[in-house]
């Protein structure tokens, strides 16, 4: 094996915070050699980035402190360097890359100026770090260069914010690349093509590189080794076939095991009575256009997944049926009546049967109510439901069921980690008896294993409540999972849509052919056929 | 996961098994003596609200009592008597007596105007920010003009008009300062109703009266209310400003403010005739900021932990 260009050894961290000292990375060890990909994988408070931000000086000192460790990049200590040196690596031999580029561009200068002026800073000629710009913004796919060049960060996609990114990271040749959750942002079909960008990237440039990520797909898909991440510790090391096949640490088997996808597709059920059937449902906001006419129909009991790529207008649709927009045309019936056009006092008993839960539980959770107060306020809002002396009890009996403890109900929300509180989400929907939930991507933003446990208590509640849901998400192994029909959407039409093993199995679609191969699997295997075969399919 | 309790909820705990069953006003009590600040701040308040209640029944006539022998008495010589302690002022009257007797105007004015200026610019902020109607557009407008009409020629005409009493010089205050809380509570608003949870009670089927106040209203308050206290010290200068121009209130009657202007042409020779109002200006209006700090901790669930740790570390 070549020599490492960058390693971290015995690295730990502390960070000081209003409820004592936190270790968040205790004797890491890990190298990364030219012209390799590692990926460090871990969940959500598991420290993976924190050695990265160890390597890029992003430690804030105090709060945290390096405890112990040195970080070698070319065989010296970068710990021990003064901040001027460390700014001649920092940027020209180790660049970073971030989740979010709208938040990292700064949105008054063009993208073309940002990229140049990485190069100026570092010593390049103006009419020099011009025409290289431009090389590079040409080299990451961004058609038109040199009119890209003169665009602002709003005016991009987040794919090609992505690309301009890694533009401005690669202007000064790095010999490193840190990917910070590069692609979690995106859509699966960009995140494809962002990580084949990367790919040839590295290999053109023979640079290191490393990702931090979530992801197990991103590891099967991308990574020469992985680093297994928990609580602060590296569990387990490994190729991502060894790390898949053959996970040592029950940590890792835990992990792996959680991961969707592998489940038994649902064959759904026949005959159930119609819930929810929507006939050329349109929506425009002045003039644009969002949805052409949408055909979708609820059975009761029923989980009908909507997938498609951001702007598909996914969420636009549980916003009409919720009536948080008026709809444009089209219609909604729901027992006979249409949603669409309802009068409000009739509208007030739909919501009963209606409810969603949102992406984010800790945004649709009011932060200033305790957990009592959030569910009973939809006894308060329909107050014939239940009366108020049987309020304690039945918040108690909810919590249970949505599998937290009864004395969870004095708590606010801020004080349950965000698996709980998608659960109390969950309490709060089914506090109204309703017949069908919508839930707008509401396990995209929690860690796989906790996906998995909410996954099953929908899937349970759904059962035995016979809850109908409409399941929108990005995210294709879940929705094989747990959906019984799905929904293809694409700006704002219905591609394609039937029971779930058929638009798995034999999708007829180009498009939803293409969304499925852009689709990243945790087995390293099953990725690499896919990747031929998205490879086929662009040939 | 529904095991793993992070630190700060086990924390939240062991406090909460105490703190949660006790009663409210007990528990606010409680987290107002972990705070020492907010509790000097908090005296300091309650006599000064003692004082304006029975100051002027007890001391009225000391304090309107003139002494020429006494004028611009220097303070901290009690040889006139414990009320000369603070000085005389330019009629040899006690300014102990005086800056007592004179806080029940002071603080009537000041917290009159602004408790007016802040519960009417609330409500048309909330209503502002929250209506998607005309409303919207109207009311913003409204501010702007107040805005743009200077407040002291907007006090000069009113108070011409009418006769310069307490009650019209609150609302000329009021009136001057609702734009401060109208524009801050409809910016605010209109940020918080397109939070998740405002969406989340929409789909429940609750009333817009209902989200503007139980979801939105104590997210707005905590800023309105330390924007309020701020606006304390600056109703009460308004106030000396307007009795300067001899619009305010009229001698005999006393305020803070009026004994400041009034103490101003004796500063080099005198400076204790302005000095002493001024200080307890300075104090009324510090430690209403140190109490509004305090509530807006209390009143956060995310934060009170801090007090109710900090009371439980020092038990």
């Amino acid at each position: 094996m070549p020599d490492p260009i960058l390693e971290v050894r015995d690295l730990s961290v502390t960070f000081e915070t209003a409820r004592g000292p936190v270790r968040a990375v205790r004797n890491v060890n890990w190298h990364l050699a030219r012209g390799e990909v590692l990926a460090i994988l871990g969940e959500s408070g598991s420290g993976k980035s924190v050695s990265a931000s160890a390597v890029m000086d992003l430690i804030d000192i105090p709060p945290g402190r390096i405890d112990s460790g040195e970080i070698l990049f070319e065989g010296r200590d970068l710990l021990k360097m003064s901040p001027k040196e460390r700014r001649k690596i920092n940027g020209p031999r180790i660049a970073m890359i971030f989740q979010d580029p709208l938040s990292h561009l700064n949105p008054v200068w063009t993208v073309g100026w940002q990229i140049e002026e990485a190069m100026v800073i570092h010593g390049t000629g103006r009419a020099e770090a011009r025409s290289k710009m431009i090389e590079l913004l040409g080299k990451v796919g961004l058609p038109n260069p040199a009119e890209a060049a003169a665009k602002y960060p709003h005016q991009f996609s987040g794919g090609q914010r992505q690309r301009v990114m890694i533009a401005m990271a690669l202007a000064l040749k790095p010999d490193v690349l840190i990917a910070d959750e590069p692609t979690t942002a995106l859509d699966v079909t960009v995140q494809a093509q962002i990580l084949a960008l990367l790919e040839d990237l590295q290999r053109e440039t023979g640079m290191g590189l490393l990702i931090i990520t979530h992801d197990l797909g991103v590891v099967a898909e991308i990574a020469d080794r992985c680093i297994v991440m928990n609580k602060g510790e590296i569990v387990e090391t490994g190729t991502p076939a060894q790390i898949h096949n053959d996970p040592q640490h029950p940590y890792t088997k835990k992990l792996i095991a959680a991961a969707p996808g592998k489940g038994q597709m649902s064959d759904g059920g026949d005959g159930r009575s119609l819930l929810l059937q929507m006939r050329g449902a349109t929506k425009a906001y002045g003039d644009v256009a969002v949805l052409h006419g949408i055909d979708l129909d609820i059975h009761a009991g029923e989980c009908v997944a909507v997938v498609g790529e951001s702007g598909s207008g996914k969420s636009t649709v549980a916003k009409l049926i919720t009536r948080l927009e008026p709809a444009s045309g089209g219609t909604a019936m729901w027992k006979g009546e249409d949603l669409f056009t309802m009068p409000p006092r009739r509208l007030l008993e739909v919501r009963r049967e209606v409810q969603m839960v949102f992406q984010d539980p800790t945004q649709s959770l009011n932060p200033r109510m305790s957990v009592q107060d959030i569910i009973s306020e939809a006894w308060v809002i329909h107050p014939d439901i239940l009366p108020r002396h049987r309020w304690r009890d039945r918040v108690a009996e909810l919590l249970e069921q949505v599998g937290l403890e009864p004395d969870h109900a004095h708590r606010y929300p801020h004080q349950f980690s965000g698996g709980q509180r998608q659960r109390v989400a969950i309490a709060r929907a089914l506090a109204l008896e309703p017949r069908l939930i919508i839930c707008d991507e509401a396990v995209s933003a929690l860690d796989v294993q906790v996906q998995a446990q909410v996954i099953r208590l929908l899937a349970r509640l759904g059962r035995e409540l016979n809850i109908a849901y409409l399941f929108i998400a990005h995210d294709l192994p879940v929705v094989r999972d747990f959906a019984d029909s799905v929904v293809v959407m694409k700006l704002g039409r219905v591609v394609e849509q039937g029971p779930v093993r058929q638009i798995f199995d034999t999708p007829r679609q180009d498009y939803t052919r293409n969304l499925m191969a852009a689709s990243l699997d945790p087995d390293p295997d099953v990725q690499a056929a896919r990747r031929r075969q998205r490879q086929e399919m662009m040939a | 996961m529904t095991n793993q309790s992070t630190p700060n909820t086990a924390a939240t705990r062991n406090v909460s098994a105490s703190a949660e069953d006790a009663p409210m006003l007990l528990r606010y009590g409680r987290m107002l003596v972990a705070d020492k600040t907010a509790l000097v701040a908090a005296i300091f308040l309650m006599v000064m609200v003692l004082c304006a209640i029975l100051g002027p029944m007890l001391l009225g006539d000391l304090a309107t009592r003139q002494n020429l022998r006494g004028r611009n008495a220097p303070p901290f010589d009690i040889s006139r008597g414990w009320a000369f302690v603070l000085g005389g002022d330019q009629l040899g009257r006690p300014l102990l007596a005086r800056i007592i007797v004179a806080s029940r105007n002071t603080l009537m004015v000041a917290a009159g105007a602004v408790a007016a200026s802040l519960v009417i610019g609330t409500g048309l902020g909330l209503i502002a920010g929250y209506s998607r109607g005309r409303m919207s557009q109207i009311i913003p407008r409204l501010a702007d003009v107040i805005m743009s009409f200077p407040s002291l020629l907007l006090a000069v005409i009113v108070l011409f008009m009418l006769e310069p009493a307490v009650g019209n010089i609150i609302l000329v205050l009021a009136i001057t300062r609702i734009p401060v809380y109208l524009r801050t509570a409809r910016a605010e608003v209109l940020e918080i109703r397109e939070r998740m949870f405002v969406q989340a009670a929409l789909v429940m089927g609750a009333s817009s009266r209902r989200i503007v106040l139980r979801h939105i209203l104590p997210v707005v308050l905590p800023t309105l209310l330390t924007i309020a206290t701020l606006d304390f010290a600056f109703v009460m200068l308004a106030e000396s400003s307007l009795s300067f121009l001899g619009i305010g209130i009229q001698p005999p009657e006393i305020t803070w403010g009026l004994m400041v202007s009034q103490g101003r042409p004796y500063l080099t020779n005198a400076w204790w005739l302005s000095f002493w109002p001024g200080l307890a200006i300075i104090l009324t209006a510090l430690s209403l900021n140190l109490l509004s700090n305090w509530l807006r901790v209390a009143l956060d669930p995310q934060q009170n932990w801090r007090l109710e740790a900090r009371r439980s570390n020092d038990a």
